[in-house]
């Protein structure tokens, strides 16, 4: 089964990841050198945060450049947001109510 | 609408938990019977221009509510509620899912959690809902969405192409 973003950012070490190729694209070879950790570990923790598009890999030259997709970011928090405004709406709407049936009562 | 009333929702992203806090200027018999009550959900529980037509509600332990989200263009979203804890006018609990018309849930769902109280005729509602998969909330939720979103996109583009005709009209008023 494909990794569910919030399962992918819950590691620390992938959260590491993130922000360090926020700031710039690296391949795995710096990834392992900058954490200390086999080229094994790495690919390991690249292959959860790709499948979740998290990251995107560009080729240049002979070597592979791994990039941070803050669109996938973006999409969710946008649904969120949509979300929020939802519940707003719909609270707005029971406040009427409540006042509606509160007059009614009197 | 009263702006000094509290509203709150905050995300937690790792423990894929969404929280939402509200005030309501009502007494808590009458803002529980609001959130339990066929008669009064169907007035306010979905967000215009959409509506919610409940089938049935059986407000018990193990009892359900089926209802449909109904978009201004006549598409239904069906979701099943099971309540699944209730504490009279305390707290109720409850397993969310969308359906399809003959009442068979899209597993796995979400869980709801409703706590009430009242201080000087201000009654406060807590709810959290918690997602094993949020991604995957916001994929079901979206379908939904899109329909809703194409009409409105419909809309967009009329407005754009009224104000297109209406440039010169604009640029003299702004």
């Amino acid at each position: 089964m494909k990794t569910d973003i919030f399962q992918a950012i819950a590691d620390p070490t992938r959260r590491a990841i993130l922000t360090l190729i926020a700031i710039q694209a690296l391949t795995p070879n710096t990834m392992a050198q900058k954490f200390d950790m086999s080229r094994q570990a790495v690919s390991k923790h690249i292959k959860v945060l790709h499948e979740c598009e998290l990251i995107k890999p560009e080729q240049s030259g002979r070597e592979i450049y791994y990039h941070f997709n803050a669109k996938k970011m973006q999409e969710f928090d946008h649904w969120l947001a949509q979300f929020r405004r939802n519940w707003e709406i719909q609270f707005n709407q029971l406040d009427e109510v409540l006042s509606t049936i509160k007059e009614q009562r009197k | 609408m009263n702006n000094d009333l509290l509203f709150d929702f905050n995300v937690d992203k790792a423990a894929k938990t969404i929280f939402i806090t509200r005030e309501f200027n009502a007494g808590l018999p009458l803002v529980w019977d609001a959130f339990t009550k066929k008669e009064i959900l169907d007035k306010w529980a979905a967000p215009a221009p959409m509506r919610c037509e409940t089938k049935y509600l059986d407000f018990k332990v193990g009892g359900r509510r089926f209802y449909a989200m109904i978009s201004p263009g006549g598409q239904e979203r069906w979701v099943l509620q099971k309540y699944t804890s209730i504490t009279p006018k305390t707290n109720f609990k409850l397993y969310n899912s969308f359906a399809d018309k003959d009442e068979n849930p899209e597993l796995p769902g979400s869980e709801w959690d409703h706590n009430f109280s009242e201080q000087n005729g201000i009654t406060k509602v807590n709810i959290s809902i918690f997602n094993e998969s949020l991604e995957r909330m916001e994929s079901l939720s979206e379908g939904f969405r899109k329909g809703y979103t194409a009409m409105l996109a419909n809309l967009d583009d009329m407005f754009t192409a009224l104000s297109k005709n209406h440039k010169i009209f604009f640029f003299n008023h702004i």
